[in-house]
């Protein structure tokens, strides 16, 4: 590579003609990166039920915050210069980093930043993360430079949930078909139902993009985007969801498969409030009794992960759980006696109506049957899914994807819809909270983390891969993804 | 005439009315709130509240129903509940992209299967014109994702002649582009309707052939070919006229399929992605749109047939 690189650049210095630069750089920084999608974003402000695909689109790319969650998982200062806390952990003083601007060209002032995080907190926001900043009891803006927030308790995950609050400009009033942040990009032409472009946008204060331009294309059918790459119609695809699919990349040399870690788990999910499942013994026998690498080489092959618990390898609280309710047939059905279920029992399995969920579930009946134990499969829509179990709490036993990076705190509240109530882990995960360091707060939750598997809460199926695919002279793309972001100013192209 | 224009033009306003009834009862008749689309895992009970009360499906039935009906008698469709885009400025985005292939994939159509049809019919003895028949029968059998995913297959991915999908980012001012996205749509959608058009043009030959006024004008000394132009086209062309009216009908609504397996942004793809959210306002205004283009073009089948057949103008029209 490198010789290459150095006789080209002999020939272009030899050569009259002044196209050094473009030999200079190993990418075409003219170029446009084609990314293919399934989740196209619904509108363009993620505090108006937007959707996960305005933050593959947006985070980091058009919207900043204060910091950055990074692809690997860390958060980084993004807009802030630096970060002061009181004694008490009460008070958070941070000073933004100057010379940022907006696309629009007004500055970058303190009172953006409240404006931004009031925007999240607002009664009309459809924003998830709206909890987790709910201890914030009043925000200063000193000067123009500084930002103080005042909290009712300690909070240690306060960069982090700060990283989720886009800075928006406080003049820009209706963002969800237009935009104005800080990012390296702008938005560019958006076709509902079809693509979104962002433009390289010249005044950015940090380092430039290493493309002109990014295009993201969107698609509902999984085949029709797999053909998209196939065609050279796009260059990436953000997250295969079709296993079936891969073969076509894999192992050809004209593109490149990585597998990256993913926060999204499949769940088995109990109603831990509901008899036989508020039995720890029946739970834990259910666990043992479900040959989880199995499972996932039917549905992924060799991709993706076994956790043993709801803690992805990303999140700074994970350990090795596999081992706590390890597949043992006989151990299940000795528990399953112990309960009082020698003979088995009959429950109904809420399984919503989409992939891989109905696969799952046929497999954990035909797993099941093995310790007398029936499962009644009960196909439902998503919405269903919404108003029964998750609004209703009215199931037995529910199957679901859960995408979050870092949601264990789920375990902490004993009315969610699983209903799991253990006043140890519900009183860990509020004093991590409120934990005077990082290291205490990630001690404290991987006491919880454990605690929850020794309990089985619920069963904890797999992690499913992150697998981007791309052609192979594309690279520079995040490979793990997490929360759905998918940051494009990395990106570089070859001719 | 204007008598019947009138009675028409009444009859098309009472089944708009009846088609928004039956609309808006059949969608509230589907089980889940159209909030619960806005919201993930995670959203407090408060925040599923507010979400009702901003899109007004806390509203009574009654109440949603009077502003419904008031706002269509003004032709304001409302915004999504999702997007919060304007329903009546995006199904006019999205029509851009399933006119252009309703109509290319009708015209096409056309054009296949009235040749096919006509030759069908007349050397029905022969094989090719065996052929024609058969081959069009298996073609109404073939559904029509499938016969999307082979041309993709065969066009797309093998020989790289079209895309495999996707309308460009400019839309129509990127003509080139533009065109050739539509190219493999419009064939999918032309192939299956002409299947079933073969057969009816086929049918309405036969039957001219077989006529009175085809044997007198040979016995006067008209050759084959000129007795079916002069007079076997105008009287085979009533009957299918108001089967075109029909297939463009079917046509429009078969776009729907097509457009997902091309993933092209037109009506189709608003339609599916609005039902899965439940956002009313975009199922109610693309159906409605749909409904009145279809009441349209049969209204315009209706006029064309009596403009073609003397005869009719002087009955009574059928709703």
């Amino acid at each position: 590579m490198s010789v290459t690189r150095r006789t080209l650049l002999a020939a272009a210095l030899l050569s009259t003609v002044a196209f050094t630069p473009a030999f200079a750089q190993d990418f075409d920084a003219a170029a446009s990166i084609r990314i293919g999608s399934l989740y196209e974003p619904q509108n363009l402000d993620n505090t108006a039920g937007a959707g996960q695909g305005i933050n593959e689109a947006f985070n980091g790319n058009v919207y900043e915050a204060l910091f950055q969650l990074t692809d690997a998982g860390s958060v980084e200062p993004k807009l802030v210069e630096s970060h002061d806390v009181s004694e008490d952990g009460l008070t958070h003083t941070f000073k933004l980093k100057p010379g940022v601007s907006f696309h629009s060209g007004d500055p970058l002032t303190a009172a953006d930043v409240k404006y931004s995080i009031e925007r999240v907190t607002a009664e009309a926001s459809k924003s998830s993360r709206k909890r987790s900043l709910s201890t914030i009891t009043a925000i200063d803006t000193p000067d123009d430079a500084t930002v103080v927030i005042t909290l009712s308790a300690r909070s240690v995950s306060l960069p982090y949930n700060l990283s989720y609050v886009w800075i928006v400009n406080d003049a820009a009033a209706d963002i969800t078909a237009t935009e104005d942040g800080t990012g390296p990009y702008t938005l560019g032409e958006w076709r509902r139902g079809s693509a979104l472009a962002l433009a390289k946008f010249d005044g950015y204060w940090g380092e430039a993009p290493t493309n002109a331009e990014v295009v993201y294309t969107y698609f509902t059918d999984a085949t029709a985007l797999n053909n998209a790459l196939l065609t050279n119609a796009v260059d990436v695809i953000t997250s295969v969801q079709s296993p079936d699919s891969l073969a076509q990349f894999a192992g050809n040399p004209a593109y490149t498969v990585t597998e990256g870690a993913s926060t999204t788990k499949e769940l088995l999910a109990w109603n831990d409030r509901v008899a036989p499942f508020d039995n720890v013994k029946v739970r834990k026998a259910l666990a043992k009794a479900t040959d989880k690498a199995r499972l996932l080489n039917a549905i992924w092959g060799d991709y993706g992960t076994l956790i043993g618990s709801f803690v992805p390898p990303t999140d700074p609280w994970y350990v090795d759980l596999t081992a706590v309710d390890a597949y043992d047939l006989e151990a299940a059905k000795a528990l399953l006696a112990e309960a009082g279920y020698a003979d088995g029992f009959e429950f109904t399995l809420d399984t919503p109506d989409y992939d891989p969920h109905p696969i799952v579930a046929q497999f954990l009946q035909a797993e099941y049957a093995k310790v007398g134990v029936t499962v009644n499969i009960n196909i439902i829509t998503a919405n269903e899914w919404y108003e029964k179990i998750y609004k209703a709490q009215d199931f037995q036993a529910t199957l679901q994807e859960h995408v979050n990076h870092r949601d264990i705190v789920f375990y902490g509240n004993p009315d969610f819809y699983w209903g799991y109530n253990n006043p140890d882990v519900v009183k860990l995960i509020a004093d991590s909270e409120s934990a005077a360091s990082e290291a205490e707060q990630v001690e404290k939750l991987t006491e919880a983390n454990k605690l929850i598997a020794e309990d089985a809460a619920s069963n904890w199926l797999y992690l499913y891969p992150q697998i981007v695919v791309s052609a192979a002279n594309v690279t520079g793309y995040p490979v793990n993804g997490l929360n759905s972001q998918f940051f494009a100013y990395g990106i570089k192209k070859t001719n | 005439m204007l008598t019947y224009l009138l009675r028409r033009l009444v009859i098309l306003i009472l089944s708009l009315f009846l088609a928004a009834v039956v609309l808006f009862v059949l969608l509230r008749l589907l089980p889940g709130d159209p909030a619960n689309a806005l919201l993930g895992v995670g959203a407090t009970a408060e925040q599923i509240e507010a979400a009702r009360a901003q899109i007004g499906s806390d509203q009574p039935l009654i109440v949603q129903f009077g502003s419904f009906i008031g706002n269509l008698a003004r032709f304001d469709l409302g915004a999504s509940f999702v997007s919060r885009a304007g329903v009546l400025e995006e199904i006019g985005n999205r029509m851009s992209v399933t006119l252009p292939l309703t109509i290319i994939g009708f015209l096409l159509a056309i054009a296949i299967a009235l040749p096919l049809g006509i030759v069908a019919a007349v050397k029905s003895h022969r094989w090719y014109g065996a052929a024609i028949s058969i081959v069009s029968q298996l073609g109404i059998a073939i559904p029509v994702f499938w016969l999307g995913i082979l041309l993709v297959t065969v066009f797309a991915i093998n020989l790289r002649i079209f895309p495999s999908g996707g309308f460009p980012l400019k839309g129509w001012a990127n003509f080139g582009e533009a065109a050739t996205a539509m190219v493999l749509p419009a064939l999918t959608v032309a192939l299956v309707i002409a299947a079933s058009l073969i057969r009816y043009v086929r049918a309405a030959t036969l039957d001219v052939l077989g006529s009175d006024y085809i044997r007198t004008a040979r016995v006067l000394g008209a050759s084959f070919p000129e007795a079916l132009v002069r007079h076997g086209i105008r009287n085979g062309a009533v009957p299918v006229v108001s089967i075109l009216g029909i297939e463009l009908a079917t046509t429009f609504l078969g776009a729907v399929v097509v457009e997902k397996v091309y993933a092209l942004p037109g009506l189709g793809s608003m339609l599916l992605l609005a039902i899965q959210q439940r956002d009313y306002p975009n199922v109610q205004g693309v159906l409605f749109i749909s409904t009145l283009l279809v009441l349209l073009i049969g209204f315009a089948a209706d006029l064309l047939q009596r403009f073609i057949d003397p005869r009719l103008r002087g009955r009574r029209s059928e709703p």
